[in-house]
């Protein structure tokens, strides 16, 4: 594998005698999306500040290309309303910013009726979408995403997370994220980081979900409808399969039906 | 009368400082970051007879290191930063204005350095705040977009490469050149009103961060010249005049904007 855009190394990070992060190893390469995952108080952000470099950590190393881009997209921005500021000049500080590339970004970010709009007047979605904007005005190598979806319905919330799968194909860019939603972790994350002031176990999606140290996290109550990793029968097989999925499904429903019809 | 032409310029130099950094005051929310520099202007001054340095530069570093001490307080977590400001406001303006009795070889006017002095302005000064304007505007319009970056949110500024640390800095050394430039105008314990008022007066009819800074400083040079006039008729102190009027900006900017809004 080729080197990770930025790698952590024994991170221990202590505040006021109290240890928020011990033991950290994280490698993050490009075209890889993570998440992270863990009750509050897990120190979550505090991990995500430490990878973007905005603190120091008290014991280990953190590394990177000297000249690694980051975007980062918080999870929350508190403007004041004495400031007179809208969407465009907002994008317009990202310190990359070249006018070029707003229209690119604000087309597929579908946000240019936003433009003129005051940065305070902006809903919860919108402004998400305006924070993922001015990361990725930075060129981004490496995308940090503070709980992008918080606070939108799930129809909002596989939307977002779509967009942020398809913009991780286009410009091949390594991903790291907190998900505040414990359950309804992103489909495309390759690996899954379960956090509780050490990391707890690592993974696919999928195959952590059998770890005894999730189950003892988070338990097993996983609703139904929010499945943490659906499969989604989006393939086609080789005409050497013997089956199709819409088959299957058809069968499903079909012996469904003979019980009833019992 | 050319005394007051004197006055009139060095207030309209000092607004040309105190519209745009008063701005990033308001848009930081620092404005009792602001009154506690201001404060602290008067140990300056002892300090700076005390030690026989310029006046304007002892009261420039003074602000400037009780800047530095309240960072690294502020990073301290000791007590609420809005404890640790009134704080740090009173104390040092309790202990300028004991060491300035305990002077007793200089006789200066307390009375004029607290509520400013519409004749305390001489050509030495003016020149002063002339160059002192030139360098602040310079360093400005140098580190704007970086500077407004930092007040939107220092942590994504941080993030994309701005140099938040340095910046933080330079703003409160910009700061502290205002203070100094008016502390003889308009006095120490309003200076903070000077910086605020004109910008949160400008609020309304801007529509983006360079409209409000250039609009405060229109206001905070028609507040200067309506209250020092008044100071000049009435008698009155000239600081407390110029931030009346300003006031005055602020109640007519906002009810015009309530009624336009209404229509």
């Amino acid at each position: 594998m080729e080197n990770p855009l930025l790698k952590l190394r024994n991170i221990g990070f202590e505040r006021q005698g109290r240890t928020i992060l011990k033991d950290i190893n994280l490698d993050i390469h490009a075209g890889e999306i993570i998440t992270l995952i863990g009750p509050n108080g897990a120190g979550k952000s505090t991990l995500l500040k430490l990878a973007l470099g905005l603190i120091k950590p008290s014991h280990g190393k953190r590394s990177s290309n000297k000249h690694l881009r980051i975007g980062y997209m918080p999870q929350h921005i508190s403007l004041p309303d004495t400031l007179p500021l809208t969407v465009k000049h907002f994008l317009q500080l990202a310190k990359r910013y070249q006018a070029s590339e707003l229209e690119q970004i604000t087309d597929r970010l579908n946000i240019q009726r936003l433009l003129n709009n005051p940065m305070q007047k902006l809903s919860g979605g919108e402004l998400q979408r305006v924070l993922l904007g001015r990361a990725l005005l930075s060129k981004p190598q490496l995308l940090v995403l503070d709980e992008p979806v918080q606070g939108l319905d799930v129809s909002g919330q596989s939307e977002l997370y779509h967009l942020i799968s398809d913009l991780k194909d286009e410009i091949n860019c390594g991903i790291l994220m907190v998900s505040h939603d414990l359950h309804l972790v992103m489909a495309a994350t390759d690996k899954v980081v379960c956090l509780n002031g050490h990391i707890c176990c690592e993974g696919h999606p999928q195959s952590i979900q059998q770890d005894p140290s999730y189950l003892e996290l988070f338990g097993q109550s996983v609703p139904a409808h929010l499945a943490p990793y659906t499969h989604h029968h989006d393939h086609t097989h080789g005409e050497h399969c013997d089956h199709s999925h819409d088959d299957d499904e058809h069968n499903k429903q079909t012996k469904h039906k003979h019980k009833e019809s019992n | 009368m050319i005394w007051l032409l004197d006055s009139l310029l060095a207030g309209w130099l000092l607004s040309l400082m105190s519209g745009p950094l008063g701005s990033f005051i308001v848009w930081r929310r620092m404005a009792y970051f602001g009154d506690t520099l201001a404060h602290s202007a008067l140990l300056g001054i002892t300090l700076g007879f005390l030690l026989d340095v310029q006046l304007n530069l002892a009261v420039v570093l003074c602000a400037v290191f009780v800047a530095l001490i309240l960072a690294s307080l502020q990073r301290q977590d000791i007590i609420p930063s809005d404890t640790l400001l009134g704080l740090m406001a009173h104390t040092t303006l309790a202990a300028g204005l004991v060491t300035l009795s305990l002077v007793d070889n200089v006789r200066i006017d307390i009375n004029g350095y607290l509520f400013g002095d519409l004749l305390a302005v001489n050509r030495e000064d003016l020149i002063t705040m002339a160059v002192g304007a030139a360098i602040v505007l310079a360093v400005l319009s140098r580190m704007w977009r970086g500077l407004l970056a930092a007040s939107v949110s220092e942590e994504l500024a941080q993030v994309e490469g701005y140099p938040v640390a340095r910046l933080r800095l330079l703003f409160m050394v910009l700061l502290a050149v205002v203070i100094a430039g008016a502390m003889k105008l308009v006095g120490v314990l309003l200076i903070t009103a000077l910086l605020i008022i004109p910008a949160a007066a400008a609020r309304p009819f801007s529509k983006s961060p360079v409209q409000m800074a250039a609009l405060a400083t229109v206001i905070s040079m028609l507040a200067v010249a309506l209250g020092l006039g008044f100071s000049y008729q009435m008698d009155t102190p000239a600081g407390p005049s110029i931030v009346l009027t300003s006031s005055l900006f602020f109640v007519i900017s906002q009810s015009t904007y309530r009624l336009m809004g209404d229509r």
